[in-house]
């Protein structure tokens, strides 16, 4: 089944809705369209064969919307009618140009799209059902072939939530710190 | 934080038995369809945090305390941890186990027992240890940024 | 190479939205736009043409070469899955600092914040 135009198609609607979701004033319509972006791309996971992102995109984006929700929503937001600084926006065009068109040149010399080498991909694609029993190639990969690197991932994901706490905490602040709120 | 309407609060008392099933079930399954202990773990997050959502945080304070989300993150990180350590029994950190020996070496015998639930060794143990310690992280997470808030205090003049 | 290419159009989106936003929460937005365009290559490496089912192993392909054969590679997928796990941790993380910072600041705006009066 060909799937380059629906491809084409959903890549470019995940560029229309970052683009809205960078420009627009009001801070909820960008956090929906950052989040219609990540649901186009679980579409195209699913399309490019990766059932297992596709779930994982969907409920991930489902509770970051949640979560930016929860710092936006009632906040007042007074940066709309500032006018904007023509350097620094400049500055960030040109080198955005810039990266598109190394990019550019560097992709005529990569791997064609459709064409992966699979150097390790074909011995983990052969040997995850009799060695490991599992029949989900991409678990047999991270839990077993590569399960370093999900205790790594795991490590991380405590790091950055205990970060969270941290910084969320009521209890432990300095005593000047614990009267600084703008609500 | 108040709860919702009446509706929502119906839907929900309806349809989060079937949510938590549902991760529970891509949690368990990981090995043998999608899903796995990533996305079940997330699953079973978003049916706590839409208890919350809906019946607000006086009804969900009877039910899971404080502590709770803090105690079951490190639960199941230690848990995953702990089986990379039994490992040493089959010879190196993070052995597969519970795999028969024969399938190290790549044999049929152990096509036999697969596409079951208890097959595939060490892959169920991880994917239990990692769904609690994701679901638990996240709800904990919720918990901090939108539940526990400190009391409204009187204008004070700003530093 | 031009899906790659569109990716990494989507990454200079997300880059843009960093360096010039002066709103703190549109330097997060770009900073989960850039870890949608990196999830979004690592899945075009992976993919093959002609053979794009799932790497899960069915009935239907009982040896293991008519399977590899005939789905796409799993390790980019593999190194996805920790990526969007992790990136959700880091938005939390993001969110938690912008709403300390309002709190202390009482605007979101960088540029305010700079001017280091505290």
């Amino acid at each position: 089944m060909d799937i380059t135009l629906a491809l084409y198609l959903l890549i470019a609607f995940m560029i229309v809705a970052a683009v809205i979701a960078v420009e627009a004033k009001d801070l909820l319509s960008s956090v929906i369209s950052v989040s219609a972006a990540g649901a186009g791309l679980s579409i195209v996971f699913l399309l490019l064969g990766a059932p297992d992102l596709a779930i994982t995109q969907v409920v991930v984006e489902v509770l970051s919307l949640v979560i930016l929700i929860r710092a936006t929503v009632t906040r007042k937001d007074t940066t709309y009618d500032l006018r904007p600084n023509t350097f620094a926006v400049a500055g960030g065009l040109v080198f955005c140009a810039l990266l598109c068109a190394m990019c550019y040149y560097a992709f005529a010399h990569m791997v064609p799209f459709g064409q992966p080498r699979m150097t390790m991909g074909l011995p983990y694609l052969l040997n995850t059902f009799e060695r490991t029993g599992a029949a989900n190639a991409v678990m047999g990969t991270i839990l077993d072939f590569r399960a370093y690197d999900t205790l790594g991932e795991a490590t991380v994901i405590f790091a950055s939530i205990i970060g969270a706490y941290v910084l969320l905490r009521h209890v432990g602040r300095k005593p000047d710190a614990r009267h600084d709120t703008h609500r | 934080m108040r709860g919702m309407t009446l509706i929502v609060k119906t839907v929900t008392s309806l349809v989060s038995a079937f949510i938590l099933l549902y991760g529970i079930y891509v949690v368990l399954y990981g090995h043998l369809s999608p899903g796995g202990g990533f996305p079940g773990g997330v699953i079973l997050a978003c049916c706590l945090i839409l208890m919350v959502l809906a019946f607000g945080k006086k009804f969900v304070d009877d039910i899971v305390s404080e502590r709770a989300p803090y105690l079951w993150d490190c639960v199941g990180a230690l848990a995953f941890l702990g089986v990379a350590l039994v490992g040493y029994y089959g010879g190196s950190f993070f052995y597969n186990f519970l795999v028969s020996p024969e399938s190290h070496q790549g044999a049929a015998a152990a096509v036999a027992g697969n596409y079951r639930l208890f097959s595939s060794g060490i892959i169920l143990p991880c994917n239990i240890a990692i769904g609690i310690k994701v679901a638990a992280c996240l709800v904990g997470v919720f918990a901090v940024l939108s539940v526990f808030r400190p009391e409204p205090r009187s204008e004070d003049p700003t530093r | 190479m031009i899906p790659f290419f569109l990716s990494i159009v989507l990454l200079a989106v997300g880059v843009y939205a960093i360096a010039c936003k002066r709103n703190l929460i549109k330097v997060v937005i770009g900073v989960m736009i850039a870890d949608y365009a990196v999830n979004l290559f690592l899945i075009l490496m992976g993919y093959r043409t002609g053979a794009g089912g799932a790497p899960i192993r069915t009935a239907a392909a009982d040896t293991a070469e008519k399977f590899a054969a005939a789905s796409v590679d799993p390790l980019p997928q593999a190194l996805i899955l920790t990526s969007i796990v992790i990136g959700l941790g880091m938005t939390a993380l993001m969110a938690a600092l912008a709403i300390r910072l309002h709190e202390k600041y009482g605007t979101f705006d960088v540029a305010e914040m700079k001017k280091l009066q505290g």
